[in-house]
């Protein structure tokens, strides 16, 4: 008896280091945002003084209004989420269109089209993009916004989470169906379908921050400011004539940052279903 | 018997394969227009000497078979970025891991705001690594910056951290593993709760310390899942650059320059074939990393 309340109280002492452990974890995580966040409505001179304020001193939007007037962050705005929201719905329907057949139909070259999907799964994204700069500059997609959104319309990764989703679902579903005598579409649209709202969510939020955070592709397709996405605009300021501009950088990176952290709060159940589901982002 | 039947041409299983190929097409024809054509015409590409004057004129291209591989592996600069690649894994990865399965086992200790932390490891991992970059800069500058406000507290003198040759990669090493240890965090978790209570009880009534059951009892049980985020842990590292490009430009003296940097790199200055050797070598690491895992992991789904 006494021998195992000497244990419990060991634990007890233990989980309390252990939670000192995790909060002084939590703050290195989180204290980058709340520094980008102060520091952004600081002026620059506050911004650049050493030692560095905590708590600004002057609040000032001037960073923010710049992003507005001397540099074109709606636009940039405005073409992320317009790319990021044709890459969600082309992977959403395509994706679960091939998951589908491939979970519960049987046609030939099912395994041949399944091993193709998940070979690619693990082809950098750098193979890839010189061919394709020289094929969406023949077909005259090079800066415009089809040409960055197109070649992420069918990702495998997609196909992939909703194979294994559609797995799980009972085989009588369909069997029922078709004893009912519906066609095969059919049984897709008004029988699976609507059945997969978890799955369609996770993948759509995924897709969609994949697609606004996406780098390398868009950086390489946009040439000139007004085809620039978010992070292009950001990367080529940071590097560029405004490197030394923290104050009006920082605001920048609000601003791609902070509306997918909001997203992320609202919906993260979803988002951390979607990487145990498959173990990848 | 069932294969007597389907022998026969069955109509029901007519019209699925029809379905099937229908629900296909879309995916199937963007994806080899765009994935599988270019994996391909990478391949293809990096045999010649094709520039980016001979966009139009593609019969102007030579074949040189191995010639842009040869050259790659003795160029001294694409040497340098091999070697920085290799050491983003190689720091990167264990850093990551040990932290990520450091904070998954503290989190399956606890019950209380179990999910406030587990929010808060993740969120990084969502953000993009361009702003989180454009962040860490600024944290990691010399003079007021704030790494080196809070060393201060304890009588470190920080350098600047971005701007030496020693300091720069590891510096986007511990940034990455900030960004990335989140994704490890939950797979970890996921491991940890098929690892049952009652075996580390009875070690523990057997009067085996904390160190000790995790040690022989919870580490042994995790290997899949660690191989696992050891492997999709290296594929990201092995594509290292965002980080570099906004933080260092590559620099100081190519010290955080990585092989989709270099390849980036070349295909700027038009060099089309030499670009896509470049990738195919990374690729090739890529896969061999991949094999090792489908080796350890046999068929597991």
């Amino acid at each position: 008896m006494s021998a195992t309340t000497e244990t419990d109280q060991g634990r007890k002492g233990s989980t309390r280091w252990v939670y000192v452990a995790l909060v002084v974890g939590l703050v290195v995580m989180i204290t980058p945002f709340v520094w980008m966040l102060l520091s952004s409505v600081k002026p620059e001179a506050e911004v650049r003084a050493v030692p560095p304020t905590w708590w600004p001193e002057t609040v000032t939007l001037d960073n923010y209004r710049s992003l507005f007037t001397r540099l074109d962050f709606p636009t940039y705005f405005m073409n992320s989420t317009l790319i990021a929201l044709a890459v969600t719905v082309g992977n959403v329907m395509f994706g679960s269109m091939l998951g589908y057949a491939l979970a519960k139909l049987d046609f030939p070259g099912k395994r041949l089209v399944f091993g193709l999907v998940l070979l690619t799964l693990m082809v950098p994204g750098v193979v890839t993009f010189v061919p394709l700069f020289i094929l969406t500059t023949n077909i005259g997609l090079t800066n415009t916004l089809p040409g960055m959104f197109l070649p992420f319309l069918a990702g495998p990764f997609g196909v992939f989470l909703m194979r294994q989703f559609i797995s799980g679902l009972p085989d009588e579903l369909i069997a029922a169906a078709r004893i009912d005598g519906a066609g095969e579409l059919r049984i897709f649209f008004s029988v699976i379908l609507p059945l997969c709202g978890p799955a369609l969510a996770t993948l759509g939020i995924l897709t969609f921050l994949t697609s606004w955070n996406n780098f390398l592709w868009p950086l390489v397709v946009a040439q000139t400011e007004d085809k620039y996405t978010l992070p292009v605009a950001l990367a080529l300021y940071s590097v560029g004539q405004n490197a030394t501009q923290y104050g009006l950088l920082l605001a920048g990176a609000v601003v791609v940052v902070v509306p997918v952290i909001i997203v992320f709060l609202v919906l993260q159940r979803h988002i951390m279903q979607g990487i145990s589901m498959t173990g990848i982002k | 018997m069932s294969t007597e039947v389907s022998r026969h041409v069955n109509p029901m299983r007519r019209q699925q394969a029809i379905a099937a190929w229908v629900l296909a097409v879309p995916f199937m024809a963007l994806f080899l227009v765009f994935t599988a054509g270019p994996v391909l015409a990478s391949l293809g590409m990096s045999f010649t000497d094709i520039r980016s004057t001979d966009m139009r004129s593609p019969f102007a291209v030579s074949f040189l078979g191995l010639d842009n591989y040869t050259k790659l592996l003795g160029d001294s600069l694409f040497q340098k970025v091999m070697v920085n690649t290799g050491l983003y894994v190689v720091l990167g990865v264990p850093l990551t891991m040990v932290l990520a399965l450091a904070v998954a086992v503290g989190l399956n200790r606890v019950t209380r705001l179990k999910g406030l932390f587990r929010v808060g490891y993740y969120l990084p991992v969502v953000t993009s690594i361009v702003a989180v970059s454009v962040v860490w800069k600024f944290l990691l500058r010399a003079d007021g910056g704030l790494v080196n406000t809070v060393l201060a507290w304890v009588g470190v003198d920080g350098p600047a951290w971005l701007d030496s040759t020693t300091t720069a990669l590891p510096s986007l090493v511990v940034m990455s593993s900030w960004r990335n240890l989140g994704t490890l965090m939950i797979i970890f978790l996921a491991g940890l709760q098929t690892v049952p209570t009652e075996v580390k009880e009875a070690a523990e009534v057997d009067g085996a310390g904390a160190w000790q059951s995790f040690r022989h009892i919870t580490l042994p049980m995790l290997r899949p899942t660690l191989l696992f985020g050891a492997v999709i842990t290296s594929i990201g590292y092995l594509q290292f650059f965002e980080e570099a490009f906004v933080m260092t430009k590559g620099g100081p003296l190519d010290a955080t320059r990585s092989v989709t940097f270099f390849t980036y790199d070349q295909f700027s200055f038009g060099n089309y074939g030499y670009a896509a050797a470049a990738s195919y070598l990374l690729f090739l690491a890529v896969v061999v990393l991949t094999f090792v895992q489908f080796k350890l992991f046999g068929n597991k789904d």
